[in-house]
């Protein structure tokens, strides 16, 4: 296969005082999804900041579409892609002029550059408005256009820092709909932060960090078996029946109670199917509960991901770490 | 590198070497004009700044000096009306890093896989071709103060505007380096600016002053960018050698005549210099 998209190996960074990340190591296939979770403080912001070289590590290694992060950093950011949530886009410039003066920045060919610059405003629907001033533009059209110009230059790995934080639900399904047309078109790894658990779902896989250290890394759905097991409540005509013939031929003990059958699975909704071909009895209705995303993170962190990210943490770091140096 | 990809139209994007640092240098500069003349609501309100000089003051104490038959004071100090619309013109270009900054827009310009030096040699070419400009609208009125528009005349002034508004906006950047908020930009500066125009013979004549304000104006840089444009302008006046020699009489050290060309390279030099603090300043962001 392919060399990872992203590899840590050890990665640690300290400030002055505070250990912020303390020695993680994980991968991130090329062409993954991956989601990048935890609470503020956790050193989740100082773990993008490095991979995106603008904070230096004090130990351990990084590689980012398969260059150093801190030996190769000018070969790792011409392969990489930045949306933060703040806006960095130059409002007395049109869209356009932005998306131009990105492309100077990152070498883009200049006889490639007009029919990448009409492909990608075309995917976040802005083409008609592409020689308007980006200051008359609503919030979710500068997301958008923000997603245009980190694609412009065809990087490998797209870092999306809360894509969708302060837009409103229309706007965030929509800019969803985006990524997910840039994940069937483009050949490219996204790495992400959300604290919306609904959007983490869309990922391939998960990493939770707290207090400096990677404490779950796995799929969506795995995390959410490691969790507790769905919860299934089957009505059938004969429950009595239903419960022998799922011991028999599932192994699964079932409780009957209120006139319903319910057992526990790790994956509910796949088991249904194999539910419905495996009993005899006719089944009238059936419900599957499951742990949430919400309930992984508090497993983990011991927190809500909505106290974690109560106010624009993430952006007030990036900002901070802007002023500060990357010493 | 890029296997078979499926991506419509994605780009390959090639190393960076001293043809990327170009371009980047272009592209900054390119944006500071693209501010300037969108925002032409500037180009006017800056007027008012070194119009009420030459009108105004010029006017109001030429009362006072009409002890040299020939020159009148308006006259004297069009240079420094000059220096002046380039002084704030150049500064105000620097610190748009500072509103950047505020709005974002500098991480675009620091997370890119461009050398820090590209981008401040880009950010200062941009605001010395503003600030010059900008200069430029003020040299067309020497006619409205005797000066004539001879075309040597208006080449060597243009020239040395330019070079002025280099090494402004490299101080300006080397400031704004360093500074938070535009607020504090703008106090700074204006701190720094006033006393440094005062000190810079752009209101009075640098010969006969007391020690301790020869030994000021001769440590102010802009002194030696202020010198050079008035003896052009004076040379291609029609006066007598007493009023040249009472108006423009150049700098000395001690009974040294500073020559122009060395007071272009003070200025070149103190340029340079604020350039690459600038630049240093920026690579440790």
């Amino acid at each position: 296969m392919a060399e990872p998209a992203v590899a840590v190996s050890g990665l640690r960074k300290t400030y002055a005082e505070v250990e912020a990340v303390r020695g993680i190591d994980f991968e991130v296939a090329a062409g993954e999804t991956f989601g990048f979770l935890g609470p503020n403080g956790a050193g989740k912001s100082t773990t993008i900041g490095m991979l995106c070289t603008l904070v230096t590590p004090t130990g351990g290694s990084a590689t980012v579409a398969g260059h150093d992060v801190v030996r190769d950093q000018g070969t790792v950011r011409r392969n990489i892609g930045l949306v933060f949530q703040d806006t960095t886009l130059d409002g007395y410039l049109s869209a356009e002029q932005n998306l131009r003066f990105h492309a100077e920045l990152y070498g883009v060919p200049r006889a490639a550059l007009g029919p990448r610059m009409d492909r990608v405003l075309e995917m976040v629907n802005l083409a008609d408005r592409r020689k308007g001033k980006v200051m008359t533009f609503s919030g979710g059209m500068k997301r958008r256009l923000e997603i245009a110009r980190g694609l412009l230059h065809s990087p490998r790995v797209l870092f999306l820092d809360e894509p969708t934080v302060g837009l409103d639900p229309q706007t965030r399904s929509s800019i969803w709909e985006y990524i997910d047309e840039l994940k069937r078109t483009e050949d490219i790894t996204i790495f992400m932060t959300t604290h919306y658990m609904d959007e983490a779902e869309y990922c391939d896989r998960i990493a939770i960090i707290d207090h400096g250290t990677i404490v779950a890394i796995d799929t969506p759905e795995a995390l959410k078996a490691s969790v507790g097991e769905d919860r299934v409540r089957v009505s059938t005509a004969d429950d009595t029946a239903a419960a022998a013939q799922l011991r028999e031929r599932f192994g699964i003990e079932g409780r009957i109670s209120e006139g319903q059958l319910t057992f526990h699975v790790a994956s509910g909704e796949e088991f249904v199917p194999k539910l419905f071909g495996g009993l005899d009895v006719p089944i009238r209705s059936v419900s599957v509960s499951r742990p949430s995303l919400d309930d992984v993170f508090m497993t983990y962190t011991g927190k809500t991901i909505r106290d974690a990210e109560s106010s624009n943490g993430a952006g007030d770091f990036m900002r901070a770490m802007m002023a500060r140096g990357r010493r | 590198m890029a296997a078979a990809s499926t991506a419509v139209a994605a780009v390959a994007v090639p190393r960076g070497g001293f043809n990327s640092g170009v371009r980047a240098v272009k592209i900054v500069w390119h944006r500071e004009l693209l501010r300037f003349w969108s925002d032409r609501l500037r180009i006017v309100t800056a007027l008012i700044q070194p119009l009420l000089f030459v009108f105004v003051l010029g006017t109001g104490l030429g009362s006072l000096t009409k002890g040299v038959p020939g020159v009148d004071f308006k006259t004297f100090v069009y240079p420094g009306a000059l220096a002046m619309s380039v002084l704030f013109t150049a500064v105000f270009s620097a610190g748009s890093i500072v509103w950047d900054r505020e709005f974002g827009f500098l991480r675009e310009m620091l997370v890119a896989p461009v050398s820090r030096t590209a981008l401040v040699i880009g950010k200062c070419l941009g605001g010395a071709t503003t600030a010059t400009a900008q200069g430029v609208v003020v040299l067309a009125m020497a006619g409205l103060v005797g000066v004539p528009y001879s075309a040597m005349l208006m080449l060597k002034l243009l020239g040395m505007m330019a070079l002025l508004a280099f090494t402004l906006t490299a101080f300006g950047v080397m400031m704004a380096a360093r500074i938070p908020t535009f607020q504090g930009f703008m106090g700074l500066t204006q701190m720094l600016l006033m006393p440094l125009f005062f000190t810079s013979g752009a209101m009075f004549p640098l010969s006969g002053l007391p020690a301790w304000l020869t030994w000021v104006t001769r440590l102010n840089p802009l002194t030696y960018a202020v010198d050079p444009i008035r003896r052009a302008v004076f040379d291609h006046l029609d006066i007598s050698a007493a009023a040249r020699a009472a108006y423009a009489p150049g700098v000395s050290w001690g009974s040294y005549h500073v020559p122009i060309w060395l007071e272009l390279l003070i200025v070149a030099a103190a340029g340079l210099l604020m350039l690459t603090v600038a630049s240093l300043e920026f690579s440790r962001i």
